[in-house]
């Protein structure tokens, strides 16, 4: 879970930086934006979740 | 080589240039003043038994980061304007990565705009490494902190300062793709705080929480700052720098003209103020009394939050960015330990890596339209773009070194050492020599 994580958020920039460099259009764009962003909180979600200290780690 | 224009040292008929490079020398000199203030801080809200360790840590930290920075650091990061490696995408180039000489070969060190970049940024560096270690305090090995450091100091900082700066893609969405006028962090938001902020979460990840911290019922346990007037010392001694660092940052990343150093003061005090109490009230509101400590990081976000627009924002749209910042950082304190298990003894996640994003977002939400040309709507994508960048790069590249890096040389203090405290155990002497039996010491572990 924790490279998923870490892949979609990758994933999520590469989304954003493909929008930006070969989308000609404005609105686009910024739809490829906002979706290459939400991929990176999913990533950022399981990423943390895999993190997640059990009570027995913990004490 | 890319087209990039570097932005020229700001002058004007009636203020000569000598009159400009003293201003931004003496401002960059104030800048250790945001160092020291961080160092206090993360001292106090430690635990006594590792004072002294965090103090050491962070001398350490300024040292690693400015020789590291010295010798390869800047050579990846550059100055805008002079050669990089750039990459093409449609016709047009992409500046990655800077190529200059290690040492700061080639870099006349004299009264040039270039030789004050390279003064603010070696101290700047030192302050994002000094971020991280509010997270790992009282179980981070000095070896692995400076070995930490070296990494941010020598990869993360200089690629991510590199594009926002140093004439990178960032800064160069706005003529590349008509984005307003490309990425714009003046002092920092993004490239010193979040990027600290995003290494501060992943050193946590890394370490995980202190013992004791987290009961077997998952509940998290108080461990409070041990001496919390240092720490609100180190938020006045952080105020004195970040309005220099801002200011400074301002004038040699964004060319705004030495007469806005005032309103840049102006907005960075009314940020931190806004925000300090914001976090009064909802700490007030929440828990019945305002909480000092969380007031302090509400101070320190608002400053934080400032760094980014500062040149650019009405004193009224300061107070609204400080309030947010303010409120932003007690909720996700909260969240973080209590939801999430994230156990951040002095708040770095929350100060400085939400409260950084906050700010680079609000260049778009907020910067007074009529200046700095920030107007363009594209300018709302150039800092999402910056955004998706410190998440989507940043915080892998600094997880992934860090981890490696703990494979070979495992960063967390062994149990031993946790109990007896960093002082003793890696110092060999505490930094209260009056005070040698703790409460805390006779709980069985």
């Amino acid at each position: 879970m924790k490279l998923a994580g870490f892949l979609l958020l990758v994933a999520g920039w590469a989304i954003v930086l493909a929008a930006v460099a070969l989308l000609p259009s404005a609105g686009a764009r910024l739809g490829f934006v906002l979706a290459g962003l939400a991929t990176e909180l999913f990533g950022l979600a399981l990423a943390t979740r895999s993190h997640l200290v059990l009570p027995a780690e913990g004490e | 080589m890319t087209p990039f224009v570097a932005p020229s040292l700001p002058s004007s008929a009636d203020v000569s240039v000598g009159f400009v490079f003293v201003l931004c020398l003496l401002l960059i000199l104030l800048v250790p003043f945001a160092g020291a203030g961080l160092a206090l801080i993360n001292s106090g809200l430690g635990r006594s038994r590792s004072a002294a360790h965090a103090m050491v840590g962070a001398l350490c930290v300024t040292s690693v980061a400015a020789l590291v920075y010295v010798i390869v650091g800047f050579s990846w990061q550059g100055i805008a304007g002079r050669p990089d490696h750039g990459f093409m995408i449609a016709g047009k180039t992409w500046g990655w990565i800077a190529s200059e000489p290690f040492f700061l070969r080639g870099l006349h060190l004299d009264l040039s705009p270039a030789a004050l970049v390279v003064l603010l940024q070696m101290l700047s560096v030192g302050l994002a490494g000094m971020i991280p270690l509010s997270s790992g305090s009282d179980r981070w090995r000095l070896g692995a902190i400076c070995a930490s450091t070296a990494l941010l100091a020598g990869w993360t900082y200089p690629l991510f300062a590199h594009w926002a700066w140093g004439g990178g893609w960032l800064a160069q969405l706005g003529v590349n793709c008509g984005l307003g006028r490309g990425f714009v962090d003046g002092g920092g938001s993004g490239a010193i705080q979040v990027v600290g902020g995003v290494t501060a979460l992943s050193i946590t990840w890394i370490l995980g929480p202190r013992r004791g911290k987290f009961s077997a019922e998952g509940m998290p346990a108080a461990l409070p700052g041990h001496n919390v007037v240092l720490v609100l010392l180190g938020c006045v001694f952080a105020w004195i720098g970040w309005m220099a660092l801002n200011s400074a940052g301002a004038m040699l990343f964004l060319g705004v003209e030495p007469g806005r150093v005032v309103l840049i003061a102006i907005n960075t005090t009314l940020c931190a103020a806004a925000s300090g109490l914001a976090a009064a009230v909802v700490t007030r509101v929440r828990f019945g009394r305002p909480d000092a400590s969380l007031s302090a990081n509400g101070w320190i976000a608002g400053l934080v939050a400032s760094s980014a627009a500062a040149a650019f924002l009405k004193p009224a749209a300061a107070i609204i960015v400080g309030g947010v910042a303010g409120i932003l950082v007690v909720l996700v304190a909260d969240f973080l330990e209590f939801q999430l298990a994230i156990d951040d003894p002095g708040g770095a996640v929350s100060v400085h890596a939400v409260g950084g994003l906050w700010g680079v977002l609000s260049v778009a939400l907020l910067a007074d339209a009529g200046r700095g040309g920030l107007g363009a709507a594209g300018q709302w994508l150039a800092q999402l773009v910056g955004i998706a960048t410190l998440l989507g790069f940043v915080l892998p590249l600094t997880y992934g070194l860090n981890w490696l890096l703990d494979r070979v040389y495992r960063q967390r203090v062994s149990r031993e050492g946790e109990v007896q405290g960093m002082d003793l155990f890696e110092l060999g002497a505490g930094a209260y020599p009056e005070f040698d039996i703790h409460g805390d010491d006779l709980l069985t572990r």
